[in-house]
């Protein structure tokens, strides 16, 4: 089985606490840690795990600046056969459908039976597997967290519903499937892994490369723009308990006797 | 301005809360149109939603077939595609269902598509001014929408308060007669309901509830110590059920359980939307985390800016004293 992950590098939300830089146009990204988005590391274990058991390939793609290549490494550590690069500057400010549609590009240019993407990334969207699919004409499942290989026509899906309940479906290849965490537990990466796929090539490509013309992807082509970023209001908000531990400690037992917290 | 679309989620012949919060979600999105419910289905059980709907919905197009009966996203969207004009704006639930629609909805209807809207703040020319939020609910953003050849946005559930007026004396335009073929790739078998746990969470009044700030598996420990002390539960959020360091029926949050306890202890959670759409019945929220700018601090009663790991134990020693 020939299998296309797409992954994002992303500003790590365990490791940063998210401000907003001087200017209140952006975050601070200066000292931000970037990693591989949490959904598509799940995605390329669930792709190793699947050729590992049906045979096949792994090829991961990212879509950024060459930073992006640390995380395509990262993964082909974990066992992905090969990388792709997409760096283009014209891919700058697309919306979710530009990112799709250099996807697609991308998909078109290789003969894959499964393409995967994390269920969502740093911007909460959930939007760019469902979108490449229907610009694909190929069926779509995402929230996936169980995939069980029927056939080399068939696949049988689990996706995560409401309730902790999973909705079972039949889905034909070719599809794209939004991968959920917790449908696996992803391979830990060491430095050695690391090294070893530090000098396998991995093609770097543009829009031209993908036969795309550019004005379909980047800020021009985009329908959905994001103008500004901001601090959500906070309402009433917590009431904030400050002091020493001790102090805190004590109004909290005061508070939580009194809502029926302890006895 | 295109006309309005609210797309009904609905389950055994009742339409889920999301319903009336697109209601409001419509309202404000513009004040002047009055939006049309959108209910797929087939049967009595979809005739008793579209009835529902006719009393908060001026217009309530049903769409009933057999193929229909299960809310397969790929064949709701074909029925969607078929019936509704080229330029509507549809508003589809932000929940698995509506993740599921709403991308792929997009590209064939030929519109943008918004994800995950928590407000919208007018219209100017043929832009909607629309209000996300990104890493988890750290940070808001301000985004543009081209509306000019309609849209697909997907609204948050929760941020809009429902509409309860049920003024609107509506009626039900049969569209099924609209539908084409509803022939998709990808066929429901069934829904599987996970085992209970050892546990029942949703019965305890106090939950001492973990996300990642625990930092490890056996850091768990630390709080079953607080919950005992409490004569409360260990519950925890979705990262913790991902790590396989908790069973699936501790997990509060849209994907887990719905809790209704009096007190809910957050310990290291970020309060993400999912976790926070699993607590009903405003307990009272203790928030504990390193992190000042977590978003559970914003739906919090109490908050304290502290390391879990040192502060549990510490006011575990403390309750035990007493």
């Amino acid at each position: 089985m020939e299998i296309l992950v797409c992954v994002k590098r992303v500003p790590d939300n365990e490791e940063n606490e998210i401000e907003l830089n001087s200017a209140g146009n952006d975050i601070e990204r200066d000292d931000l840690v970037y990693s591989v988005n949490e959904w598509d590391n799940y995605a390329v274990e669930e792709a190793i795990q699947l050729v590992d058991k049906h045979g096949g390939c792994v090829t991961v793609v990212s879509i950024g600046d060459e930073e992006s290549e640390e995380v395509l490494r990262r993964e082909m550590a974990m066992g992905a056969e090969k990388g792709i690069l997409v760096s283009d500057d014209a891919i700058e400010g697309s919306d979710g459908r530009g990112i799709a549609t250099v996807l697609k590009g991308v998909v078109e240019k290789g003969k894959y039976d499964l393409i995967m993407t994390g269920a969502q990334a740093d911007a909460g969207a959930a939007q760019v597997g469902g979108m490449l699919a229907a610009l694909m004409d190929v069926p779509y499942a995402s929230l996936v967290n169980k995939i069980e290989v029927l056939d080399d026509k068939k696949l049988k899906v689990g996706r995560e519903i409401e309730g902790g309940d999973q909705e079972m479906n039949e889905i034909t290849l070719p599809c794209v499937l939004s991968i959920q965490t917790g449908i696996n537990e992803p391979r830990y990466v060491g430095i050695r892994g690391i090294r070893k796929v530090a000098s396998v090539e991995i093609p770097t490509m543009t829009v031209s490369d993908l036969g795309l013309s550019a004005d379909v992807v980047g800020a021009g082509a985009a329908k959905v723009k994001r103008t500004d970023y901001f601090l959500p209001e906070m309402g009433e908000g917590a009431e904030m308990l400050e002091g020493s531990t001790d102090e805190i400690i004590e109004k909290l037992i005061e508070l939580l006797k009194a809502k029926g917290g302890l006895q | 301005m295109a006309q309005i679309f609210a797309y009904i989620v609905h389950k055994d012949g009742v339409a889920d809360d999301t319903a009336l919060e697109l209601v409001a979600a419509a309202k404000k999105l513009d004040a002047g149109t009055a939006a049309t419910a959108v209910v797929t289905g087939t049967g009595a059980e979809l005739d008793a939603v579209c009835t529902e709907m006719a009393a908060s919905y001026k217009e309530v197009y049903k769409i009933d077939n057999a193929a229909l009966a299960y809310p397969n996203a790929e064949v709701v969207r074909k029925a969607l595609v078929s019936v509704l004009p080229a330029d509507a704006i549809v508003l589809i639930p932000h929940n698995t269902f509506g993740m599921d629609l709403g991308p792929g909805l997009s590209i064939k209807m030929d519109s943008p598509f918004v994800a995950d809207a928590v407000d919208f703040n007018g219209i100017e020319g043929s832009t909607l001014k629309v209000v996300r939020q990104e890493f988890g609910g750290q940070v808001s953003t301000h985004v543009d929408c081209d509306i000019s050849a309609g849209a697909v946005i997907n609204v948050r559930p929760g941020p809009f308060l429902p509409d309860e007026s049920k003024s609107a004396g509506g009626q039900v335009v049969d569209k099924s007669g609209d539908v084409a073929d509803l022939g998709v790739g990808r066929k429901f078998l069934e829904i599987i309901v996970p085992e209970a746990g050892d546990v029942d969470i949703t019965k305890s009044d106090v939950l001492v509830s973990v996300g990642r700030g625990i930092e490890e598996e056996d850091n768990i420990e630390i709080a079953n110590e607080l919950a005992e002390a409490m004569g409360a539960v260990v519950s925890c959020s979705r990262p913790i059920v991902d790590a396989k360091w908790l069973d699936k029926s501790r997990q509060v949050g849209t994907s887990g359980q719905t809790v209704k306890p009096k007190v809910y202890m957050a310990m290291g959670i970020s309060g993400s939307f999912q976790h926070l759409g699993g607590i009903k019945g405003s307990p009272f929220i203790v928030a504990v985390n390193k992190n000042a700018k977590a978003p559970i601090f914003q739906v919090a009663d109490v908050g304290i800016i502290a390391d879990i790991l040192e502060f549990m134990p510490a006011l575990t020693e403390k309750i035990n004293e007493q």
